[in-house]
């Protein structure tokens, strides 16, 4: 299948060093401040932010994971049903600033699901949300805060960020072929 | 008087009884055999029948059958079971006495006597042993056999108290009425379902023990030895009943018994969908007692097979299984079973099948002249068959009224093409 | 880790599952247990799906726990209670489930008190069946949620010694228990009054130890089984009084057992009788979240069923 890597393990790095200097900057600070990782890409890259915010700022703000699966509406559409990962929330939600991490925003309804899956634990003060990649396509009303890079890319390509915590080196490639974003 | 007149041409008569084995020629004559030799010149009027690959047998014979009249005809009547027999290739078949109201007067008798003469077809009505056949009191076996009983069976339950057996068979003995018994201690049976054992652990289905039906047998057996009576173990289904009948048989007891197709062909495992048509009584039992009926088919210990034929609707079976009524029809699946699982896996040869279906049955019921063999100037009473004709059991199919047969989508070898009887041809060739 | 994708239509015992099937239903329970932790103890997976609660036997905690699953996963619910007894004849079930299909039900959660009834109706009709209980045969959901009980207190359910106690004979929960159990590797051992142990049932890779120390000294897990004194007509043991006396669970008893054994029980509990009250109240009692884990365990069987149903209709 032809592929074409679109960022280096350095570009993911600046990326992510640049986008938590960016949610410090427009959040006056860490203060209030939580991560939500979709799973399971997006859970790695929260992880990566709240390391990069603590050696910025010198405190370790509050990390959740989301498992989206249970708010999807497309689970009577595909066939036997997708696992379901735990969703680790151990904090309070109302009155926190969240920062919604996923991998790749695509059609926005992953985004979607997140949102109403963190409404079901708390009212937060707002929802912002921060991507490595931003590939267009959108078939719902949602912008991204933070965006690591724009890659205009055409339906029938796949992106795909690689990640070390799942055994890879890091990169971002995209595929020609049926796209598995969703 | 009956106007049959037909020439079966060059078929193969098997009548063990008068020792005939090999391809000849059947005259019928007003019903009745005129002639059985080679070659017979055609007789003006007689209708020509190519028995040419078929076999001739002397009429079916079936000791176990479930008419359901009176009382139950949503499930067979005397008129469909008897057209259901014909199909099946038997000529006559003993009534079980479990109708309602029971068969345990002359009067009810006679009804039956009364509607099987209006069929054409041999109906031997057999009367209770005890009334309401709830092992109480006797029934009036003198008054019935004249009326018409050839034998006398609680049959679905057993006679459980030994005093009354006793009586019963001394008495039923001093009649010549043979005594049919339904082995079967139902205390011991409790709730169960189906066999006791691996697969009712399996199932989650409570069992009916091999000893229910062992300890009624070595019952029936001792008091058949104390009085000298007779008696005819029927549908028996274990290892042990079949070991008990052959050491009794051994040491002289005047015992008979049956088997049905569907104990010397299926076992319990067969429950394993909860299917209601794998319930019946006695269950299907193990791949061992399955064994060992047939070696009990093969050394005599068994005398005769017996369908138990056991009509009941649709909506009945439909129940679950433990609520299900038991029984299994098996009129018009009995001899293809038979030929499938006995002879075409050379088990038995066609000789020892007739006389399992039909010479055996004729001298265990006394029934005179013209049953159980094929003899000149008796009335022709015959079965005809294609042994090699493979057929499907299909639901469908059945000319009985109720359509329970465990065979269904089963693929058997062997069939009855045409039945005389009563001086009529009901011929199956399509 | 291989990947095991739900595939039946139905859930009606444990017998015919595999051992990758149940580990998958047991991995999804756990990733819904957190659902019941949160503010809004509520998730939109089955908007628009209706399950019917068909119980034609008497059921309170297994009933109210489907209930109250379906309506975490935002299930519509109807429920149908018949106090039908076995004796009442000649109106087929079938006959009524075939209505509430007709009404465009998803999933039928049914109870029956013949064994096989789920079984026969699920091969006859397309809508999915859970079996909440058939019969003596088999309660899945039951021993799913004892082995999630299990896995959550011991860690694990490869070589954990299981012991039942009691009336295996008329248990489904411990026939579905053992062919649950033994799939994964557990061991297990059958114990209570000759007359209440199937037959053949080692056959089935179980042991029978009739003697209550011999079966508890070295079990990690006690499962005890409810003693059901309507069944005294068939004279199965003496006296409910000796029974007590002889498979009864308590204090004293336990002193043989280990340490850490865990004591568990699907209830109704008669208390005194199969185990005194204070075991029952101790600290080795998970009965209670037996009952928590059986939200979760119902939780993923009705999540996979609703995913298999749309891939048979496609």
């Amino acid at each position: 299948m032809p592929q074409k890597q679109i960022m280096s393990s350095e570009e993911i790095t600046r990326a992510i060093t640049r986008i938590a200097h960016e949610i410090l900057e427009k959040n006056k600070g860490a203060k209030a401040l939580a991560l939500i990782g979709i799973r399971t890409g997006g859970a790695f890259l929260a992880k990566r932010f709240q390391e990069k915010i603590k050696e910025i700022e010198g405190t370790e703000i509050e990390l959740g994971l989301l498992d989206i699966t249970l708010y999807r509406d497309d689970l009577t559409e595909i066939g036997a049903q997708p696992d379901i990962r735990e969703t680790e929330i151990d904090f309070g939600v109302s009155g926190k600033k969240i920062i919604l991490v996923d991998d790749v925003l695509f059609t926005g309804r992953t985004i979607r699901c997140a949102m109403d899956a963190i409404i079901d634990f708390g009212r937060p003060e707002f929802i912002q949300l921060a991507v490595l990649i931003d590939r267009g396509h959108r078939e719902l009303p949602i912008k991204a805060d933070y965006v690591g890079k724009n890659i205009p890319t055409s339906k029938q390509e796949d992106v795909v960020v690689n990640l070390k915590e799942c055994g890879e080196e890091d990169s971002v490639v995209v595929f020609e072929g049926e796209t598995k974003n969703d | 008087m009956t106007n049959l007149q037909l020439l079966i041409k060059k078929i193969h008569v098997v009548d063990p009884k008068n020792q005939m084995d090999g391809i000849l020629d059947v005259l019928i004559q007003k019903g009745k055999i005129t002639a059985i030799k080679k070659d017979i010149e055609p007789v003006e009027n007689a209708q020509v029948f190519d028995g040419s690959g078929k076999y001739l047998f002397p009429g079916l014979i079936d000791m176990h059958v479930h008419m359901r009249e009176p009382g139950f005809e949503q499930k067979e009547t005397i008129e469909t079971g008897s057209r259901a027999a014909l199909r099946g290739g038997f000529v006559a078949a003993v009534a079980m006495p479990n109708t309602n109201p029971p068969c345990d007067h002359q009067s009810v008798i006679d009804n039956i006597i009364r509607k099987a003469n209006e069929v054409p077809f041999y109906i031997f009505p057999a009367a209770t042993i005890t009334k309401e056949r709830a092992g109480k009191e006797l029934s009036e076996m003198s008054d019935m056999k004249k009326a018409g009983a050839c034998a006398v069976s609680d049959d679905g339950e057993w006679v459980a108290d030994s005093l009354l057996m006793r009586h019963a068979l001394e008495y039923a003995s001093m009649l010549d009425l043979l005594l049919i018994s339904h082995a079967e201690d139902r205390r011991l049976s409790g709730p169960g379902v189906m066999n006791e054992g691996l697969v009712s652990t399996k199932v989650g289905l409570r069992g009916i023990p091999s000893a229910s039906e062992e300890i009624a047998i070595a019952r029936d057996l001792i008091l058949a030895e104390y009085t000298g009576a007779r008696i005819h173990m029927t549908h028996i289904s274990t290892a042990g009943s079949v070991a008990m009948i052959r050491d009794a048989k051994a040491k002289g007891i005047k015992v008979t018994s049956d088997v049905t197709p569907h104990h010397f062909s299926l076992t319990d495992e067969a429950v394993d969908r909860y299917c209601t048509n794998f319930k019946m009584r006695p269950p299907l039992r193990t791949e061992k007692d399955r064994r060992a009926l047939i070696a009990g088919l093969v050394d005599g210990t068994v005398d005769a097979i017996a369908s138990d034929h056991a009509p009941h609707t649709d909506e009945e079976k439909m129940l679950e299984f433990q609520d299900a009524p038991d029984g299994v029809i098996g009129l018009e699946t009995s001899l293809g079973v038979a030929l499938t699982e006995l002879v075409h896996t050379k088990k038995m040869d066609l000789k020892m099948l007739v006389e399992k279906m039909s010479v055996r049955p004729a001298e265990i019921l006394k029934l005179s002249h013209g049953f159980g063999e094929i003899k000149t100037g008796a009335e022709a009473n015959l079965t005809c068959v294609d042994v090699d004709q493979e057929w499907v059991v299909n639901k469908n199919d059945f000319v009985s009224k109720s359509k329970n047969s465990c065979f269904v989508g089963k693929k058997l070898k062997g069939k009855a093409v045409a039945t005389i009887c009563r001086g009529k041809l009901w011929d199956f060739r399509s | 880790m291989t990947k095991t994708a739900w595939t039946r239509k139905d859930l009606v015992g444990l017998k015919d599952l595999s051992r990758e099937e149940i580990t998958l239903i047991l991995d999804t329970a756990k990733s819904l247990q957190e659902v019941s932790t949160r503010p809004v103890k509520k998730v939109p997976t089955l908007r628009g799906r209706t399950v019917a609660n068909m119980f034609f036997e008497p059921s309170t905690r297994t009933r109210i726990s489907f209930e109250l699953a379906e309506k975490r996963l935002s299930a519509d619910t109807i429920n149908f209670s018949a106090a039908t007894s076995s004796t009442v004849k000649g109106e087929s079930i079938k006959d009524t489930v075939r209505n509430i299909e007709s009404l465009k039900v998803d999933i039928i959660v049914m109870r029956h008190p013949a064994s096989g009834a789920p079984h026969r109706l699920a091969e006859r009709l397309d809508v999915s069946f859970i079996n909440a209980g058939d019969g003596i045969n088999e309660h899945p959901t039951q021993a799913l949620l004892d082995m999630f009980t299990i896995k959550e207190k011991k860690g694990t359910l490869e070589g954990v010694k299981v012991t039942f106690i009691g009336d295996i004979l008329h248990s489904r929960v411990a026939r579905s228990n053992i062919w649950g159990l033994t799939k994964m590797g557990a061991k297990v051992v059958v114990c209570g009054p000759k007359t209440l142990i199937p037959p053949k049932v080692e056959e089935l890779g179980v042991e029978v130890i009739y003697d209550l120390y011999d079966a508890i000294k070295d079990a990690d897990v006690i499962n005890l089984l409810r003693i059901q004194m309507e069944r005294q007509s068939e004279c199965f043991f003496p006296s409910i009084r000796e029974y007590a006396n002889t498979y009864q669970i308590n204090r004293k008893v336990l002193e043989v057992a280990k340490k850490d054994v865990v004591i568990m029980h699907p209830g109704p509990v008669n208390r005194g009788i199969e185990v005194s009250s204070d075991v029952m109240d101790g600290p080795s009692s998970v009965i209670l979240d037996q009952v928590t884990n059986g939200l979760a365990v119902r939780m993923a069987v009705l999540y996979l069923l609703s995913g298999a149903r749309k891939k048979i209709e496609g």
